[in-house]
Parts: structure tokens; sequence; C-alpha cells
């Protein structure tokens, strides 16, 4: 149940990644102009790895998941590439990319009430979710499916819990039902977005054990999109730091959370109250997150930066700063990197 | 000793669901609960949903009326106090809303919705404008935004809002009720701060209610876990996040996710199973026994009373942890309900 | 007070306010209403019309081509020509002045019937869905009472006892146009009672008539609005039925509607034109109005939008 935690695991081994995101930017045309959510985002994810995609609202970090499973809004416009292994998901048609979503690429989503369909027993859920892909299975194979899904995400008693609605269902529940319709075709990636955001702690605790235990036996790749850097510290083996639409920092969660390189991360984790030590007094980021609207030309965090100077007016490129560390900040080699 | 600012005792909360009369049940959130906070302190009240910790801070500004019991603002009983008399009990006692947007009028102008506290107690007449202004620089807001409605500020801006609306009459108590928890980490650490200076500033004496276990222990002095409307345990902050003696507490505590990779993939987890029993027919005798590892008979025959553990730690609990062991963060074993 | 007043001013410098979103500016909130209801074409063409048309109604003595009931028997049942832009009818008197002295009471009693049914409505939806309890069932259940008499037989009957003037056909139709925006104001105030913002009133001291008047009445001025449009169009319609059907405004008063019952005798007649007129002016009327409702919902509502 332990992970182990080495040091930014397979990106070496494996050549050839699942996903392979570059430069996806997504754009929202309002009455009130474009709106810019996400801004040439690359990154890479391996089988069985589990990257995690961490920012505020606004951040972006949900335009881009919702543009990997192509399921942003009409006025949304989608730019750059997604290649699944090696195949554009962003050119296919609606028919071929449900055959990819759903199948080989998963999501569960943070609001498992509105996800989950009230007039169906979640049995039945979890039985169609298996159909759509496979439509050879009886009726009497979906069902039995169902139930060892059931059982599979830890829920008690799965056989009569599979005739219930999901209204009868706690929070708790009703997310792992979510996460069981989301392994129901064992896809190669799972996409969980804020799977425990709406959770009481120690139900989080247990969904963050469902996840855990469920790649263990799949092996997929799990995208874990959160705000949480505590989730980050327990789950991801790699963690992509979001800011205004822009990646600010890539690194192995270690060297994240102990020789964090760009300002924005390291304000992050010393602006975070923690729960085993009493500090009296957090160091808190300056001013406020820009409204979409007004980001400021160049490094989109130099409005709230003590580091900021005129060299950060240009869109920073991302810096090497260790092995598979890049941040995106002019200043990196010379911020003095220790555990804030 | 500081005289105790507020003073709570055997404090009972019911709603009745459903309409009056055929088939109406009553739901009681909050089963007798005691709570002193001595002035200039802060005391923070944790627990999950449906704890009964929003309706409890929601009774000591009367915003709902308890069924039983009695709410003390330093010598005042503000329980009995009749509707004439609310008014002078709520320029004593103020209330920040957890949701920034939802607790701002989308109508009002900032100006508008901080002077009418002002109008309606009757205070800094003739200068309401510029007692404004200070309001607004109290809490690091630029005074000239006056006339700017809710929706041109953020979450962050808003919450501040929020706060000088509760200090603008000048009260003794804040109820807070998750002020934070519905903001972004990098803002808020500066509505923390913010409320930590305005309470050395103006000696003001906070009741925290938070799920947010890191935000109660960086702000709180006193802590109490809530359980099914009920206090399971209660002592300085520093005593319950390093020894809890509940069970309950201890899984609390364990769930919370340490920022930090090691510590948090070396720590052991008490991971509690089902859910929480609902609050219409709570469990008899301790109402944690259903998801307790360490429940006996004794625990569904009787409630356990909170009982003095040394260090000021009182633990509502039959079989409460050993005091020898510091079960600081990696020290539980893991260990599941039967 | 233990409070030490004045209170010190910045505390922690690094929170002072960086500039927060400024892209729809500093203006005042009435200059961003006129800019977002001036955006809303149809509106603005509706508003002009609305206008004109209410000039020329009650500027009729001076802006009607001919006076009011000017009968010339020599010259009647005319069609239109360069004297008598529309005609004239069968006793002679010019259609066009005619139209336009009938738009007066038609126009008033539009007006009138959305103003007092949507007074009397919003107070009795307000104060039941903010007082609950028995209020609440006794004001529902009257208006209950009124939804569920046909309004035709109401108007018939009352009209009858009370003699059909203007001021009663006003009264009468209020009474029975008040119930509907009475239940939509009703849900939406309990709907909103339960906002943090109400409670926080509550909390800073607020009593009941203010957290009515200040709180929850202007996060209703849209749908009030649309409620007005909605009850001039609807009254005019009421009042032209009623009108036509005999009921309603007696010659020699006129409007729309009993100008449509007198052009009733011309169907079948080259002269069925007649018909359109009054026809027409309730028509453009009513969907002008409608559309400025809509135009003036969209203006009103924009600080409720994230």
């Amino acid at each position: 149940m332990m992970k182990t935690v080495g040091p930014g695991p397979r990106a070496e081994e494996t050549p050839e990644p699942l996903l392979s995101v570059r430069n996806l930017c997504v754009t929202y045309r309002t009455d009130s102009g474009s709106v810019p959510a996400l801004d040439q985002l690359s990154f890479d994810l391996h089988a069985g790895e589990t990257l995690s995609i961490v920012g505020e609202s606004g951040s972006g970090k949900s335009a881009a998941s919702l543009a990997m499973m192509g399921l942003l809004p009409p006025n949304a416009v989608v730019e750059g590439s997604v290649r699944f292994r090696g195949r554009e998901l962003l050119d296919l048609s609606d028919k071929k990319l449900r055959e990819v979503r759903g199948k080989r690429i998963a999501m569960v989503f943070q609001d498992a009430l509105a996800a989950l369909n009230p007039m169906m027993t979640v049995g039945a859920q979890l039985a169609e979710a298996v159909s759509v892909h496979d439509s050879s299975a009886s009726r009497a194979a979906l069902r039995e499916r169902a139930v060892e899904l059931l059982d599979l995400v830890g829920i008690p008693s799965p056989r009569s819990r599979s005739d219930q609605y999901p209204h009868e269902l706690s929070g708790g529940m009703r997310q792992r039902v979510m996460i069981a319709s989301g392994i129901a075709n064992e896809p190669d990636i799972l996409i969980a977005d804020e799977p425990t955001t709406a959770l009481d702690v120690t139900v989080q605790a247990q969904i963050l054990d469902v996840l855990m235990r469920i790649q263990d036996r799949t092996k997929s790749a799990i995208l874990l999109i959160t705000h949480d850097l505590g989730v980050v510290a327990g789950l991801a083996d790699r963690v992509l730091v979001l800011y205004c639409g822009r990646k600010m920092e890539e690194a192995p969660v270690e060297p994240l959370f102990y020789e964090p390189a760009h300002p924005y991360t390291r304000g992050l984790l010393a602006a975070l109250p923690r729960i085993d030590r009493g500090t009296r007094r957090l160091a808190q980021i300056a001013g406020q997150p820009p409204s979409p609207g007004e980001r400021p030309g160049g490094c989109p965090f130099q409005t709230r930066c003590p580091h900021a100077d005129e060299r950060c007016d240009v869109i920073p490129r991302p810096v090497r700063v260790g092995e598979n560390h890049t941040a995106a900040c002019v200043h990196a080699h010379e911020i003095e990197r220790v555990t804030p | 000793m500081t005289a105790p600012a507020l003073t709570v005792e055997g404090l009972v909360a019911e709603y009745t669901t459903g309409r009056r009369g055929w088939g109406a049940q009553t739901l009681q959130a909050v089963s007798g609960v005691d709570l002193v906070i001595p002035q200039g302190t802060t005391l923070g009240l944790v627990g999950e949903t449906g704890c009964g910790k929003s309706t409890l801070g929601r009774c000591l500004v009367r915003l709902i009326d308890p069924a039983e019991g009695r709410v003390k603002l330093f010598d005042t009983d503000i329980t009995s106090a009749r509707r004439r008399d609310l008014a002078a009990v709520r320029r004593r006692v103020q209330f920040v809303f957890q949701d920034p947007y939802a607790s701002l009028n989308p109508k009002l102008t900032v100006h508008a919705a901080l002077a009418e506290p002002l109008r309606i107690h009757g205070l800094h007449r003739g200068r309401e404008g510029a007692r404004v202004k200070e309001l607004l620089e109290l809490v690091g807001l630029d005074p000239r935004h006056g006339h700017r409605h809710p929706h041109q500020f953020s979450g962050g801006q808003r919450q501040r809002i929020g706060i000088a609306r509760a200090l603008a009459v000048e009260p003794e108590v804040l109820i807070l009720d998750e002020p934070v928890s519905a903001l972004d980490v990098s803002v808020q650490a500066g509505v923390i701060n913010l409320l930590a200076d305005l309470q050395e500033e103006l000696r003001l004496t906070y009741l925290f209610i938070a799920h947010d276990l890191a935000v109660v222990r960086q702000i709180s002095d006193q802590v109490a876990v809530m359980y099914l409307g009920r206090i399971v345990e209660q002592g300085p902050a520093d005593t319950i996040f390093t020894q809890p003696r509940h069970p309950y507490t201890q899984a609390l505590l364990s769930a919370v996710p340490v920022p930090d990779p090691r510590i948090q993939r070396a720590r052991r987890r008490i991971v509690l199973d089902g859910d929480l029993p609902s609050p219409l027919s709570p469990p008899s005798g301790c109402r944690f026994r259903t998801r307790c590892w360490k429940a006996q008979d004794v625990c569904a025959h009787t409630a356990p009373e909170l009982s003095e553990q040394g260090g000021s730690l009182v633990t509502a609990c039959h079989f409460p942890a050993p005091p020898a062991q510091p079960t600081a963060q990696n020290q539980h074993k893991e260990v599941t309900a039967p | 007070m233990t409070q030490p007043t004045p209170l010190p001013t910045q505390l922690s410098p690094t929170a002072t306010a960086p500039t927060p979103p400024s892209d729809r500016g500093d203006r005042r909130t009435s200059l961003v209403v006129l800019s977002r209801f001036l955006r809303h074409r149809l509106a603005v063409a509706s508003l002009i019309v609305l206008t004109l048309l209410a000039v020329c109604c009650f500027g009729a003595s001076w802006i009607a081509p001919h006076p009011r009931n000017a009968q010339n028997l020599l010259e009647a049942s005319q069609p239109p020509s360069a004297g008598h832009w529309l005609g004239t009818d069968a006793l002679g008197r010019d259609y066009l002045s005619e139209t336009l002295y009938a738009g007066q009471l038609s126009l008033a009693i539009g007006l009138g019937v959305a103003l007092l049914a949507t007074l009397v409505g919003t107070t009795a939806g307000a104060v039941a869905g903010y007082l609950g309890g028995w209020a609440d069932e006794v004001i529902m259940r009257v208006a209950d009472l009124f939804m569920i008499v046909p309004p035709i037989a109401v108007l018939a009957v009352s009209l009858q006892g009370l003699g059909p003037s203007p001021v009663t056909i006003v009264v009468v139709l209020s009474s029975l146009g008040w119930t509907l925006i009475a239940r939509v104001v009703r849900s939406q105030v309990i709907q909103l009672r339960h906002q943090e913002f109400v409670e926080a009133a509550r909390v800073v001291g607020a009593r009941g008539p203010r957290i009515l008047v200040r709180h929850l009445l202007p996060n209703l001025t849209g749908l009030i609005v649309v409620n007005v449009s909605l009850s001039v169009a609807m009254a005019i319609i009421l009042e032209s039925t009623i009108s036509f059907l005999g009921y309603g405004i007696q010659p020699p008063e006129s409007s729309w509607g009993n100008m449509l019952t007198q052009a009733a005798g011309v169907i079948g007649t080259d002269q069925s034109y007649l018909l359109y007129v009054p026809g027409m002016a309730i028509l453009i009327t009513v969907l002008a109005v409608n559309f400025v409702g809509d135009g003036l919902r969209d203006a009103l509502d924009f600080q409720g939008r994230q």
C-alpha cells in the first residue's frame, strides 16, 4: 500500500510516452473577448506513473484535462497536440474519440453526484460502462463484472449495493463508484480531476488508498489534477505546477518539495499551514492572482514575485535545473534552493 | 487567567425535517456542548461535514435559536436575549462566513455593505465614509475601491471585505465559519495572517470553525474536536496535535496529508471504515463506536463523559490512548474497525 | 466597548491589495447598465418605437391631423387618401386620429395594470416568502383563490356590477394579474432568504423590512422588470378582449379594443383593412414592450454573473 519513493521513475526506461502533450493552448471565447485558460502546455505521461498537475483556481489545470478528453465546451478553442500512443487525439472525430475515451483513457470527476445518472442503479451504470466498449458480454456477465468492480474499489456488500441508486450512497461511496466506472475497461490512463476535493479527510484517505490499490493492480497511469500539495506528496511520482495557464515547474516529487526552483512553487510551499508543525506565521505570497483578462505579458507570476525584474517581461523558457527538473524562470539558477 | 469571553453550557440545537405535524423528525445537530473561550484567544472547532460545528457557530450569533443550554458573552446571557436586545448582542459578537461569493450582496457596493452596520447601530455618525475607508485599510484593501461591486474583487479580497463588515461594529468576539476554506493556498496564508494580526491588535476572541486541521493548528490556542454533535476531545492545540487520546482525533489527524513526500509516505494511517452515521438516529452510547476499532460492549450502553487526561486535555472515551505514547505522525499502527 | 477606536491602519504591509480586475472599469453602475442596454439592438429599437407611439398617442391633441370624434358623414367610409392617411370610418371620422386617441386609454390601462399588479404582487410575494409560516399560508391561499376563477367571467361580472370605467378596469385586471408575480417573487425570496449574504445582514443587525428592501428586492429587479413588461402586454390584450366583447370601454370613449369591436362590422366589406389598424397597434406595442423588458433584464442582472 505504501508507495516507494523512487527518483523520478520510468522517464528513461520507456522512450515512447503513453501520452504526449505539446504546446496545448485553450482559449475561451466569450461576449467580452477571448479569455486564455491554458498557454503552451507540454508534458509526457509514461505508462504506470502518477503525474500530478497542481495549480490553484484559474491555473488551467481543469482546462488541460478536459482538452485531452475532448470535453471542453463549444466556445473553447484548442490548439497544439495531444498524442496517445503516437495517435493525435485532437484531430479525431467524435466517434473515434469516444472509443479512446472511457476505454483507453478514463476520467474521475470531482462531483460524483453530478457525474452519475440519478435514475439508474449504480450496478446498471457500471454494466453500461463496460458494455459500451464490449458489446459481446451477456447481461449476467455484465452484472457480475459490476459487482466485481464495486468490490475492487472497497464497497462493502457490493452485490446489494449494486442495486442502489446514487442518492442512496454517501459521498465517499459515490466517488468509489466513479472510480469503479473509470476503471471498468482497464484504461491505460486514469485522469482524476480533484477526486477528493469534495470529501472529508477521513473519506479522502479511503479514496486515495483505493486509487493506489487500483494502480498497483491495473498498472494504469494516473494523471492526478489537484490543488492539494499534501495529496500530491503522498501519491505523485512527478509533478507539474501550473499558474495562470502556464507551466511553472516540472520535477520528480522529491526535488519539487525539497529543492523547488521556481519562486511560485517556493512561495506555495512556504504559505502552506502544516499539521506536523505549528509555525506561528505563514510566509504569504503578495497580492492576488491576476484575473484571466489582465495577466501581465511575460512571466505571469511577476506581479507577485519577490525576484521580479525587467528580465521577467519576456515569457521565460523552461530552464533545466536538475535531472528531469525544469523551471520556467529566468532566475532559476540564482535562487538558493533549500526546503522552504 | 483572562476572563472567559464566551461560555457555552449544555448547548442543544435541533432541526425539524419535513413539515410541521405529521412525519416530522427532529434532528439534533448539536447535543449538549460546553465550551469556554478566554478573551483574546482562539478556539479551533474541528470536525467533518455534518458534525454540527457550523450549527453551533450559528447559535452563538442567534442565527439559529438553540433548543437548550446557555451562551454567555462575558456576563451577558445571549440565549435569553429578546428580539429587541439582539442588536446589542450583535454589536459584540460577529460572524464571518465561509463563502466569499455568497456572503456579499452582489447588488451592493463595498461601501454600502460596510456602511450598513454603521447605520444600523448608529456608529460614527456623520463620518461613515471615512470609517469605511479605515475598515478597508484595516483588512489590507485599497480604500479607493469602495464604490466597486463584489464581482470586481477576487475571492481573497472578498473574504477581506467579509471580515471588514464583521469588524465594522467593533465586536469583541468573532465567529469564523470556515473563513479560508474557499480560498487558494496563495491567498489563504494572507487571510490567516490578517486574522492573527487583527486578533493581536484588537484583542479579539475567535471561535475558528474549520475542517482543515492544518489551518486550525496554525491559528488556534485551544482545539475542540466534534463528532456527531458532541465534543469528543478538547485541549491545548499542541497537545491535541501531538498527543491526541481519543481514537477519532487520532484517525482524523492521521488522515490529513502532509505536504512532504518522505514524511507523508512513511506515515502509518488509521483508515476508518464506513461513513458517518445519520444524525437522525445516532448510535447509542458513544457515537463514534460504530467506526471505532476499540469499541466494547460498554461503549454501546454508556456515553463517555469528557474526563481530564492531564495537561488540560479532556477526552470523552472509555478507552483513551495511554498518555506515554506520543502519537505524533508516525507511530500509528494500521488499524481498521471490525 | 473594550474596542480601541480609531482602529490602526495597515497592519501588514504586504497585504495591500493590488489592482483588482479593472476590465469592467470603475464606471458607475448606472452607466454600466445603460451601456449593456444599448448593446441590445432590438430592445433599443423597441424603446424608440414605444416612445414614438406614446408621444403620438398622448400628444394626439397636437399631433393628430383631425380633432377627436369629428364626424363628417359626407366623408364616411373613405379609403386612405392624402387628407385621411388611414381613411375614415362609417361615421366619417379620421381613422388615424381615432387610433391615436384610443391609444391613450389602451396604453394607460396597460401601464396602470402592470404597475399596480407588480406592486401588489411583489409586496405580497416578498412578505409571504420572507415571513413564511401562517402569513405565507394566508397570502398564497388568497392568491390561489384569484387564480382558479376564470378571468373573463370575473371581468364580465365585475365590470357589469361596478360600471366599466377605466379605473375599474385597471383595478379588476390588476386583481387578476398580481397572483403570478406574487408566486414568482415568493419562490425567489425563499431561495435568497437562505443565502449567506442575507444571514450576514441579519448578523450585522438588519431587521426584516431592511433586509427585504436593501438585500432581497434589488436582487429581483430583473425578474420584476420582465414581469412588468409581460403584464403590460397582458393587460392591453385583456382590455382589448373585454372591450371587444362589449364589457370594457364604452363609446364615446374609445380604446384599441373597442375600435376592433366597431370595425368588426366591416368584415367582409372592402373596408376590412380597418380591422388591421388597431390590431397592428396592439401587436406592435406588446412586442416592443416585451423586447424592452428582455433588454432591461439583461442590462440589470450584470452583477450576479461570475
